[in-house]
């Protein structure tokens, strides 16, 4: 179980015959990721680590029944990749790409509207149902199986907090990464309304950092609409106006996005949050204690 | 990617936005010469640096003769301008626009950006020009007017007269307004901009319109198709240190404390910060090595860390993910040899390949301190740092 995807997920990358595209296929086919296609246009009918190359993804659909792709094409290919996926009618696209433009962005949006494809990203280290599947570039074997979620805008800080979950004896169902760009896909909203229905997810770590609102939002979400437990953490709590924290999203303008702010929010909308990334586990752990037999439930890494 | 107000003003005027006659100076003679060409009797000058308030730091001048053009040029070219953007230390101005004066009827402000929430290019406007629109959004955001534009067909006429009948633009100037405001947002698509401030936008005696300052910010991202944008990009403007670590594909921004940080992944680097501050130590920067880092990569991080005389210490914090622990190990090694380390290095290794980086680490035989958490490795360095004074 878990959200978005599982052990039957058929994947597709694109943009496969790229070398950091080969390294995590090879990554992913390890995991036992089912990557049943690969999409380079003017490659296809190759074959790259036992897996067959096609030159759109139309075709490598058609042939392989692949619903999910992966985008590891460069970033001024990157919104055309995706369109094509969502042309495609796949169910959903994970673009691991950084620095795409985000008037492309605003284009794709745009285009998304309407559409059934999921967008997850760009700028983000993919999705990973532990044990199941692992579509991106997170290194699986911190990941082990359980029911807690966990949600982030950023890549490295999802690994910490997961790697935090499972030497402390709990493990995850589905770790999402959302991407550190303004216009993204997936936002926290729609992973913590996936996590509040999927059954075998018991509690959400969710992970932002400054910025825009969208922790703001999602945690007023929470308080109206989720019955599972949450809890938080915000990076950038030091970082100075107007400078941008590498994240083309993280940067705090017009006195909007500050960490303060959210922190504040998030608490008053029942999110316990970590004072540093190095507590996020254990804030987990104190909240689900408060829950009779949780913290036993989820205690599932031997 | 910023670019001064005169830059902005030139392709402004290239796609049919309208803005003052004039053009940029070096020195006083050229102002003078910038000065006689323009068909005028008063003239405006403006001190040129990538940083806004210039007005009330002194950095704008209103001449009454072509001696005074001079004057008020030999007195801002070379003097350190201060404003609340520039920092305490200010930035030299080594640039002038002179322009024609206008006869200001009414000030007005308007604003192209990125809204996150839309997921669109929103047009913002105000009838509040020339006062600092955070604080007018602040204290009365009934006036601020927002049109959201659908990437699909651009912004329409009626959203940019709608727009300007809101913000009170006299009737008989709406229609340039709405001119102005079309012509601006095909800026805004064709350049890849990010930011586009108007502030203020006026209206004159005769009924013209115009754009009298120029706030144009470019989107990084987008550089590689916009060649003619990226030669207006001014070294002077920016931190040497940052230059040279964007040539690396490294994300820096000078901080001013002791503790160098070398991380990868944006959110990591924040946090690492964040810890630092925690456990009552200062980051001397935020950095990001990226996803695709080499050892040369590395190198140039250490480097860039070293070339600030404040660091006393640095940390490096990896969680592999593309990064590869062993890679960034093999590239701390060679970079200290390379470059000599005499201050404490305290390096958290977790990740991808982390066993094989912890082991190129450890045959080094360098005096490297390993932590196993950034709580750890923060306190470390803090105290390393501290032992060292």
């Amino acid at each position: 179980m878990g959200v978005f995807i599982d052990k039957d997920t058929k994947v597709l990358v694109q943009g496969i015959t790229g070398s950091t595209a080969l390294f995590h296929t090879e990554q992913m086919l390890e995991y036992g990721t089912k990557i049943v296609a690969g999409v380079t246009p003017g490659k296809g009918g190759q074959e790259v680590q036992g897996v067959p190359v096609f030159n759109t993804v139309e075709e490598a659909k058609k042939e392989t029944g692949a619903t999910v792709s992966v985008i590891y094409v460069p970033a001024p290919f990157a919104a055309d990749a995706i369109i094509e996926s969502a042309d495609a009618e796949l169910d959903l696209v994970i673009c691991i790409t950084e620095h795409i433009p985000v008037l492309d962005m605003v284009k794709v949006k745009r285009y998304l509207e309407g559409k059934k494809t999921r967008l997850v990203g760009p700028n983000c280290p993919g999705v990973i149902t532990a044990d199941e599947c692992k579509i991106g570039i997170m290194p699986g074997y911190i990941h082990k199986k359980g029911h807690v979620g966990v949600v982030s805008r950023s890549g490295t800080l999802t690994y910490e907090a997961v790697h935090q979950l499972t030497e402390a004896g709990i493990g995850q169902t589905t770790a999402v990464g959302i991407g550190g760009d303004p216009i993204n896909g997936t936002d926290f909203i729609d992973a913590l309304s996936a996590f509040n229905e999927d059954p075998e997810t018991e509690a959400v770590v969710m992970i932002g950092e400054i910025g825009g609102t969208a922790e703001e939002e999602a945690a007023e979400w929470v308080k109206e609409n989720m019955n599972k437990p949450v809890v938080g953490f915000i990076g950038g709590v030091t970082a100075p106006p107007g400078k941008r924290m590498g994240h083309a999203g993280a940067i705090i303008s017009g006195g909007k996005g500050t960490a303060d702010e959210k922190i504040k929010t998030m608490n008053a909308c029942g999110i316990e949050t970590a004072d540093t990334p190095s507590e996020i586990g254990q804030t987990l752990i104190d909240r689900i204690k408060k829950v009779d037999g949780l913290y036993e439930k989820c205690l599932t890494v031997k | 990617m910023n670019i001064h107000e005169y830059q902005g003003k030139e392709i402004f005027r290239s796609m049919g936005v309208n803005v003052p006659d004039g053009s940029v100076a070096y020195t006083p003679k050229e102002a003078v010469e910038v000065a006689k060409g323009l068909n005028s009797d008063v003239y405006v000058v403006k001190a040129q640096i990538h940083a806004g308030g210039r007005g009330k730091a002194g950095g704008v001048k209103i001449a009454k003769n072509l001696d005074e053009v001079k004057q008020y040029a030999d007195e801002l070219l070379g003097k350190v301008l201060v404003t609340p953007q520039t920092g305490p230390e200010g930035k030299e101005v080594k640039r002038l626009l002179v322009e024609e004066g206008c006869d200001i009827q009414n000030e007005y402000y308007i604003g192209f950006v990125i809204d996150r929430a839309t997921d669109s290019v929103v047009l913002m406007g105000s009838e509040e020009g020339g006062t600092e629109i955070e604080e007018v959004a602040a204290e009365t955001p009934e006036k601020i007017f927002k049109e959201e534009i659908d990437p699909v067909v651009g912004l329409m006429p009626y959203q940019a007269k709608r727009l300007a009948f809101n913000i009170n633009i006299p009737n008989e100037s709406v229609n340039k307004a709405a001119k102005l405001m079309l012509s601006l947002y095909n800026v805004f698509v064709e350049k890849d901009a990010s930011i586009i401030e108007i502030n203020p936008l006026v209206t004159t005696g005769d009924g013209d319109v115009l754009a009298l300052d120029a706030k144009v910010n470019f989107d990084s991202n987008a550089l590689f198709r916009q060649k003619g944008v990226v030669e207006l990009r001014d070294l002077d403007e920016e931190d040497p240190k940052e230059i040279q670590a964007s040539k690396y594909d490294l994300s820096y921004v000078a901080l001013d404390g002791n503790i160098g940080c070398m991380v990868n992944g944006a959110g990591l680097a924040m946090a690492t910060m964040d810890t630092i501050n925690h456990f009552g130590g200062k980051p001397a920067n935020f950095l990001d090595v990226g996803g695709g880092a080499t050892a040369e990569k590395v190198t140039e991080a250490f480097k860039i860390i070293l070339g600030d005389e404040g660091v006393k210490g640095i940390f490096v914090n990896i969680f592999g993910g593309i990064m590869k622990c062993d890679i960034i190990a093999q590239g701390v090694v060679e970079a200290v040899e390379n470059v000599g380390l005499e201050i404490p290095l305290v390096v958290r290794l977790e990740g991808t390949n982390v066993d094989e980086g912890k082991k190129i680490l450890k045959e080094s035989g360098l005096d490297i301190t390993p932590a196993t958490t950034m709580a750890e490795g923060a306190q470390k360095i803090i105290a390393a740092v501290g032992e060292n004074k």
